[in-house]
């Protein structure tokens, strides 16, 4: 496996002065491709911080991160937005999906963005990823119409379209029942087989960081292991 | 950004009821626009065409040349010739200038006319008046004599005069009496009275009187020539750019009406600048409205924003997707506001038919192109300060929200 991102020593502080938060304290950690992660650690220790900094929303400060060969640091806001829409997809624990929009314009909605509209190709693939989510009789219901679970498998949809490098999922079954947070365990777990996309999920839950064959660890704004499970 | 619009369209149908309200409010203010367009256009209309439209929209007058004067060379004034109390400046070549005239673009009529001083005379009643004299069957091309004539006919002819209200009363005439002019050159003339006209200008009515060109002629012995040439135009606000073509075309002094018109021009502009003001009052609430609107729908997207940036949508693509709906907000506003306008507009009279007593709405002036166009670029306006609020959006911290 090739790595597919690498962190050295990043160090994130909130605020200033004696107001001043440090979040992250010199956190190193390397990815390879293909990889299926989960991100445990209790709450403050970090994880959404370290999500956020390896998503390209936000800006270690300090520290280094390269993806895919090229430093994230450096990158200007044009040059991140690209690289993000190309390789790096998004899960959050509320869905957050686009609520004036239908499943298949959320989900085709990374491929519009950067094609700018909505092409046949851009339609054919967001049908193909809902009907592999099991929502295929929900393809042009408004979001507002459907169970969480369903949005939370729209949101995953939406992650895959534009068939990212890399996942990253923030609690994505925090938010739903047992039976629908095992379905959508089920799907990412398929796609990383399948498709080779790497995924790194945060997760207090032991059961769905069970399900991923590599577990990190995050205290105190580092990590402090990284048990690999069979 | 073909994508862009589309969001844009979907956020403005999303919530219909505050898209129309919004639209709503632009076309108010539209509206006002093109009504007080309509209005401030049609009242300099009306007071134009009641003070100025009997006028002589250009007037070619024959100028008295200058007494010879006799210097030694210190500057000494050896003899002066004065000017005589008869007419002497004469347009002797009128009848060369009148068809090149005609020809002009824009100009509809073209009255030569002598004039000058005389006195009517009838038993011990003397009168002074300013004598008209104009080719018969136009006596009604500048002034509308015709349409203030009260007893008989504005038709002058051989032995035929027409006067005023106020000076046939005074000298006691009516229609068919014989009065005696005497020009200001002695030369006497012994006229009929076929007309009375009433303007409801004093100085017109009781000292003005028309005869026939031929009939000048005799009075102020000119055999030949006139002393002065009306023309009147299609547009009367052309006068400036048509006395100057008449010059070049005919080396006359061709004088429009404006000269010497500054205080009626002055006040028409202040009408005209009051108008402006309250138009661009209209246009800042439009702005204003859009302005609070769009920023109020930046704020309660927040999160979906959040999330457009974290899916790869560039700032760029964030602020189009705001100015665009500021421009369709205008659009739709601006059409509807000018449609309404000119649906309000309809049923007052044209300006041909401005009467005394009602608001002379001149549908023509509406300026409709003009308003939605201003609204448009003043709704993209308003929306740059939201759509660039919209684009510097933290995404970590929307979708935190």
């Amino acid at each position: 496996m090739s790595t597919l991102l690498e962190t050295r020593d990043l160090v994130k502080t909130y605020g200033t002065g004696e107001a001043a938060t440090r979040v992250l304290r010199g956190l190193s950690l390397r990815l390879e491709a293909g990889e299926m992660a989960a991100l445990l650690g209790p709450s403050g220790a970090g994880k959404s911080t370290l999500l956020t900094i390896l998503g390209t929303l936000m800006k270690p400060t300090s520290g280094q991160y390269e993806m895919l060969g090229q430093d994230m640091i450096a990158a200007d806001d044009r040059a991140l937005t690209e690289f993000r829409n190309a390789h790096i997809g998004f899960v959050f624990q509320f869905h957050n999906l686009l609520p004036d929009f239908t499943a298949l314009e959320n989900v085709i909605f990374p491929a519009a963005v950067r094609a700018g509209r909505e092409t046949p190709a851009a339609r054919k693939r967001g049908r193909v990823l809902l009907e592999r989510m099991g929502l295929a009789e929900r393809i042009d219901f408004p979001t507002a119409n459907l169970s969480g679970g369903q949005k939370q498998r729209v949101a995953v949809a939406r992650a895959l379209m534009n068939a990212p490098d890399l996942v990253l999922a923030d609690e994505p079954t925090g938010n739903l029942d047992r039976a629908s947070a095992m379905q959508v365990m089920d799907l990412i777990g398929e796609i990383n087989r399948e498709e080779g996309t790497t995924f790194l999920i945060s997760t207090h839950d032991e059961k769905i960081a069970a399900r991923c064959r590599r577990q990190v660890g995050v205290r105190d704004g580092i990590v402090t292991e990284e048990p690999h499970l069979a | 950004m073909r994508y862009a619009l589309k969001i844009a369209i979907r956020y403005l149908t999303a919530n219909t009821a505050q898209t129309a309200l919004l639209v709503t409010g632009v076309a108010v203010g539209v509206f006002i626009f093109i009504f007080m367009s309509a209005l401030i256009g049609g009242l300099a209309e009306f007071i134009l065409s009641r003070t100025v439209g009997d006028l002589s929209h250009i007037t070619i007058e024959a100028e008295d040349r200058d007494p010879a004067v006799l210097i030694d060379a210190p500057g000494h004034v050896l003899a002066a010739i004065e000017r005589g109390n008869t007419r002497t400046a004469t347009l002797a070549d009128a009848e060369t200038w009148l068809p090149l005239i005609e020809g002009v673009p824009g100009v509809r009529a073209v009255s030569p006319q002598i004039t000058g001083a005389g006195f009517l005379t009838r038993g011990a009643q003397v009168a002074q008046v300013s004598v008209t004299g104009v080719v018969p069957g136009r006596e009604s091309a500048i002034l509308d004599l015709q349409g203030y004539i009260v007893e008989g006919t504005a038709l002058t002819g051989s032995g035929l005069i027409v006067l005023g209200r106020d000076l046939a009363d005074d000298l006691a005439l009516s229609l068919g009496q014989t009065v005696r002019l005497q020009s200001s050159g002695g030369i006497t003339a012994l006229l009929t009275l076929s007309g009375v006209f009433e303007t409801g200008n004093g100085a017109m009515d009781g000292a003005r009187a028309f005869v026939s060109l031929s009939v000048a002629r005799t009075l102020f012995a000119m055999p030949q020539g006139v002393t002065r040439i009306e023309i009147k135009l299609d547009d009367l606000n052309a006068a400036d750019a048509t006395a100057q073509r008449i010059r070049a075309l005919t080396g006359l002094d061709a004088v429009p009406w404006t000269d010497g018109a500054e205080q009626l021009m002055e006040a028409l502009n202040a009408q005209a600048q009051t108008g402006y003001v309250l138009k661009t009052f209209a246009l800042i609430t439009i702005v204003i409205g859009v302005a609070s609107a769009l920023m109020l729908s930046t704020f309660r997207r927040r999160p979906e924003i959040g999330i457009m940036r974290a899916m790869g949508a560039g700032r760029g693509f964030v602020v189009f997707v705001f100015v665009t709906q500021g421009a369709l907000i205008g659009l739709l506003g601006g059409i509807t506001g000018a449609a309404l306008g000119y649906l309000a507009l309809l049923p007052f009279p044209s300006r041909e038919a401005f009467e005394p007593g009602t608001l002379p709405m001149d549908i023509t002036q509406g300026s409709y192109g003009l308003a939605i166009a201003l609204t448009v670029i003043g709704a993209i306006l308003a929306s740059i300060l939201p759509a660039r609020a919209a684009s510097r959006v933290d995404p970590v911290t929307a979708i935190g929200q």
